[in-house]
């Protein structure tokens, strides 16, 4: 293996790093150790917390709260793709008028936090619509003015000569982009609308301050009703960690399914969704 | 609009709480996401686990949960007293909790972005320093890192604008920062919704602004012709 910081490595830097492996390894497991025997020590591990945490009820809690955050994501994210397709065309489009506000909107939604969001729809319209939609509609507004810049990206990334191809054989603009240039960009977006997928999952949890009853909501009930706080936050941490971590590889499979299958004529925008991942900000 | 010029101390304060948090999320982030970062591209086999495994948990991980995780976890450690003060302003155990929180979550992505920096550097560029005789430091510091600094600067701005926005989390958990300004201002004053939205929407929209402008800056200074 060699790389742009070190040579492929001979046999005594392999015995090297053979043993700061075992080094590093230990101190890791030391700190590790070091850290969990604290908490053992304060009672975190306690044996009456197990046998609380084995109650069913607490299960159908967490279960709940599963079902209610992967609820609020379905219907944010299909109510995004939709928001982020319009606007993305909407940006395109060559009348001014349209493109500009599109714009606007797209951007200025992109620079707020979701939770300034969240809270002026719930103190605006909270009443009429409940605590689940105003999530939703905050989650949609967010989520779709940057699905609608992935989507702008994916339709530029469709070569020139496909939509001139198009026009010469005289289809009009509308058809020009929904017969050639949106079937190929969303066979290129899949995987950057599946890694959306994951930061609205996590954005779920910002229902907190709307009180929505979501997974994090759930285990902080849990966390009160056992009297301990790490374990109940630590169960819903590994939950999430499973879904996004798996909806993360199926980006990636999808990613690789479609360039062999090479359904597409436009040129990756990222090397791979590992680097689109890579490059996700944490939003 | 009264209230935005009414409650403008608190406004003020608000947005001090959230600039401050930025700052040194930003700074501990920094320096914690490249540690990880150079874990990663180790050539030790426990080190690079350990980075790959704490991106991987991180990142899946919503913020709330890790600041409330660090919120629950950090007294039991022994640290009761994180407080501290520079100059007249003191900052709360609470603040200096909150602000691990958000450096810890921040960091997973600064070090993908480092990563990626450094191997976009093609390593032909490594062996022709190497070849024209430069040892391994040599080579990093001359060769190799100045051109992964430029390859970072995108990404790295793209995280400093999101940790700005992501700092507004910590008003869940009652850190008065500016989102739990408004929340607050939002519950008394609801008729006046539409003007605190838009008013702590362009305070927002500002610090996002002046982020990306001077990442511009950088950006233009350490430019070179190709």
């Amino acid at each position: 293996m060699s790389t742009v910081l070190f040579d492929t490595p001979g046999p005594k830097a392999r015995a090297r790093n053979n043993i700061l492996t075992i080094i590093g390894g230990v101190v890791i497991l030391a700190l590790t150790g070091l850290v969990l025997w604290k908490l053992w020590q304060e009672g975190e591990f306690e044996a009456s917390l197990w046998e609380d945490l084995a109650q069913p009820n607490i299960w159908s809690a967490y279960w709940q709260g599963i079902l209610s955050t992967l609820k609020v994501a379905a219907s944010a994210i299909v109510l995004a793709v939709a928001f982020g397709f319009l606007f993305a065309v909407a940006r395109l489009s060559d009348h001014l008028w349209i493109a500009v506000p599109a714009r606007i909107i797209i951007e200025f939604f992109r620079a707020i936090p979701v939770l300034l969001l969240i809270i002026f729809i719930f103190y605006g319209f909270g009443e009429y619509i409940g605590d689940y939609w105003s999530l939703v509609f905050a989650l949609t507004l967010y989520n779709g003015s940057v699905l609608a810049e992935v989507f702008r990206a994916g339709i530029n990334a469709v070569p020139r000569g496909q939509s001139e191809a198009a026009y010469a054989v005289g289809m009009r603009k509308s058809q020009v982009m929904r017969l050639v240039l949106l079937p190929q960009a969303v066979t290129i977006m899949l995987p950057a609308i599946i890694s959306q997928c994951v930061i609205v999952l996590k954005d779920t949890a910002l229902g907190l301050i709307i009180s929505y009853r979501d997974l994090v909501a759930e285990a902080q009930g849990i966390a009160e009703f056992v009297n301990h706080n790490i374990v109940p936050l630590a169960i819903a941490a590994v939950m999430f960690v499973v879904i996004n971590y798996s909806l993360s590889r199926v980006a990636v499979t999808v990613e690789r399914l479609t360039a062999r299958r090479g359904r597409t004529s436009a040129k990756k925008v990222d090397e791979s969704s590992e680097a689109a991942l890579a490059q996700s900000s944490g939003d | 609009m009264d209230t935005l010029i009414n409650e403008w101390d608190q406004i003020r304060n608000g947005f001090a709480v959230t600039l401050w948090l930025f700052l040194f999320s930003g700074i501990i982030s920094t320096a914690l996401g490249t540690v990880l970062a150079a874990f990663r591209v180790s050539p030790v086999g426990s080190l690079r686990a350990f980075g790959t495994s704490y991106v991987n948990v991180v990142r899946n991980t919503p913020l709330v949960l890790v600041l409330a995780l660090s919120i629950a976890i950090i007294p039991v450690l022994g640290f009761a007293n994180l407080g501290f003060s520079i100059g007249v302003r003191s900052f709360t155990t609470f603040f200096t909790v909150a602000m691990l929180g958000l450096s810890v979550y921040t960091a997973a992505f600064v070090c993908e972005a480092v990563r990626s920096g450094v191997n976009s550097v093609s390593s032909g560029q490594a062996e022709a320093a190497r070849s024209v005789g430069m040892s391994f430091v040599q080579s990093l510091r001359l060769v190799v890192l100045p051109q992964a600094f430029r390859a970072v600067i995108p990404p790295l701005t793209s995280i400093y604008i999101a940790l700005a926005k992501n700092t507004s989390v910590v008003a869940i958990f009652g850190v008065p920062d500016a989102a739990y300004v408004m929340r607050k201002l939002s519950n008394q004053f609801t008729s006046d919704l539409w003007a605190i939205f838009i008013g702590f929407a362009i305070g927002y929209v500002v610090i996002v602004l002046v982020i990306s402008a001077v990442s511009t800056l950088i950006e233009r200074k350490m430019a070179v012709a190709r």
